[in-house]
């Protein structure tokens, strides 16, 4: 049977930039369809009917949501490039990591760039507190994954990609070489990289509607 | 394995460490199980835990893994030879941690504000979202299970232990709201499945007692009520 394999994203949707950055990297061949999020599609409606979110990935027909649950989906699904570590404890170690990206550093990095100005340096300081857990975790690895990106990595594109965008946005600085010198190394290498760059929305459309979406 | 090499740190009430001790009792594995005082925090909770300094952590030949459903996921991967907790396929697995997800990202937030909540309006409204929780549970029981014993098939899986642990929190709400959550009518397929749950060698030892749980969750609301205003 021929494998189809669709993705409802949003372009400027970082958790769709997951999967499709997991997809490539196996190099699964995929059909994309984006969604307008003020108008939803019936398809994503159907597929995702409790959180109605983007991404969704359908694989022969069959819906997987939620871009943590695909990433192991994928990594699962199809051989080659391993997403986790060999080793089992690396592995539940990447796992946590994962969920901490998720718990924690998103609605921290949400606080930052869309809350209101007034709780800004709180908000700020909150997002050194998360952000440090991370600079730490990397110690002297080029990647989360070691030497090839992994699904920490992926996870942590909000970081790698995003959270500069928003800066930029915004105006509001937040991740500096002087406070973060790790990750910001890590997020040279992560945009230089040869998939993930080819596969990030371009920085000149994802800026400015950012700053729309943060009412700017 | 000598015994000493798996350790969990955890208290009794808590539904996460339950499903720590769920897992490691499918598989059959003797381990150290830890009291935590939480008040105040251990060093060996604040060392092994320093991200979240929260319980259950597992701690294997001294490494420690945090965060239950990771924990879980980890008990599988490791001890083989004991039944599988996760499905086999792909997909079936996608499933599980979809909902192990809701269950954490939506069902307990709402089931936990519960005991906190102020008047009868916001309590209502709570027991309605919850009672909406159940209901997709109950459908997805029936998919998952085909027919089966449990999420899982015929042995205790992901599912079950993800969504199982909340088990007491449920009837204790139940009892002291006097409302029915799961509901003979309503949610059959769960009913019988929780009874099954409950009774099932690997949970019994480690489900607290409902009346337990009433007497600890009256002395956290009037450690609540007792507590300054923030």
């Amino acid at each position: 049977m021929a494998e189809e394999v669709l993705l409802l994203g949003a372009w400027a949707s970082p958790f769709t930039s997951r999967v499709e950055l997991a997809l490539k990297l196996k190099g699964v061949q995929y059909k994309y369809s984006d969604e307008d999020l003020n108008n939803k599609s019936p398809s994503l409606l159907q597929y995702n009917p409790i959180y109605k979110k983007v991404p969704v990935l359908v694989h022969n027909g069959k819906p997987i949501v939620e871009s943590q649950v695909i990433l192991e989906y994928i990594d699962e699904t199809w051989q080659g490039y391993p997403l986790l570590p060999k080793d089992l404890y690396e592995r539940a170690i990447a796992r946590f990591w994962v969920k901490f990206i998720d718990d924690k550093c998103w609605p921290a990095l949400q606080k930052v760039f869309i809350g209101e100005e007034k709780g800004r340096e709180k908000a700020v300081e909150e997002a050194y507190e998360v952000l440090k857990f991370l600079e730490k975790e990397l110690k002297e690895k080029r990647f989360f994954g070691g030497e090839s990106i992994g699904m920490v990595d992926i996870a942590a594109n909000i970081i790698g990609y995003w959270l500069g965008a928003c800066e930029e946005a915004t105006g509001v600085e937040l991740l500096t070489r002087e406070k973060f010198p790790k990750l910001s190394n890590w997020i040279d290498e992560f945009v230089s990289n040869s998939v993930i760059k080819e596969n990030l929305p371009p920085r000149d459309k994802l800026v400015p509607f950012l700053r729309h979406r943060f009412g700017l | 394995m000598a015994k000493s090499e798996v350790k969990l740190l955890g208290a009794w009430p808590s539904p996460f460490v339950m499903r720590a001790r769920i897992a490691l009792n499918i598989k059959a594995v003797e381990y150290e199980f830890l009291q935590e005082t939480l008040e105040p925090k251990s060093q060996l909770l604040l060392q092994s835990n320093p991200v979240y300094k929260k319980i259950p952590v597992l701690i294997h030949a001294d490494k420690p893994i945090c965060e239950s459903l990771v924990i879980v996921q980890y008990i599988d991967d490791v001890w083989t030879s004991g039944p599988s907790i996760l499905p086999s396929d792909p997909y079936d697995r996608a499933i599980h941690r979809f909902w192990a997800a809701y269950l954490d990202d939506k069902f307990y937030p709402t089931l936990r504000s519960i005991r906190a909540a102020q008047g009868e309006e916001a309590r209502k409204a709570l027991l309605e979202q919850l009672a909406e929780g159940i209901a997709l549970l109950e459908e997805a029981f029936g998919k998952c299970s085909q027919g089966k014993a449990f999420f899982g098939g015929d042995g205790i899986g992901f599912l079950d232990i993800a969504f199982g642990c909340f088990l007491g929190l449920l009837r204790a709400t139940e009892k002291m709201g006097g409302v029915k959550l799961l509901d003979e009518a309503k949610t059959p397929g769960l009913v019988k499945w929780a009874d099954r749950f409950c009774a099932d060698g690997a949970v019994k030892g480690v489900m607290p007692e409902t009346e337990k749980l009433i007497e600890f969750a009256k002395v956290f609301m009037a450690k609540m009520r007792g507590a300054p205003a923030k």
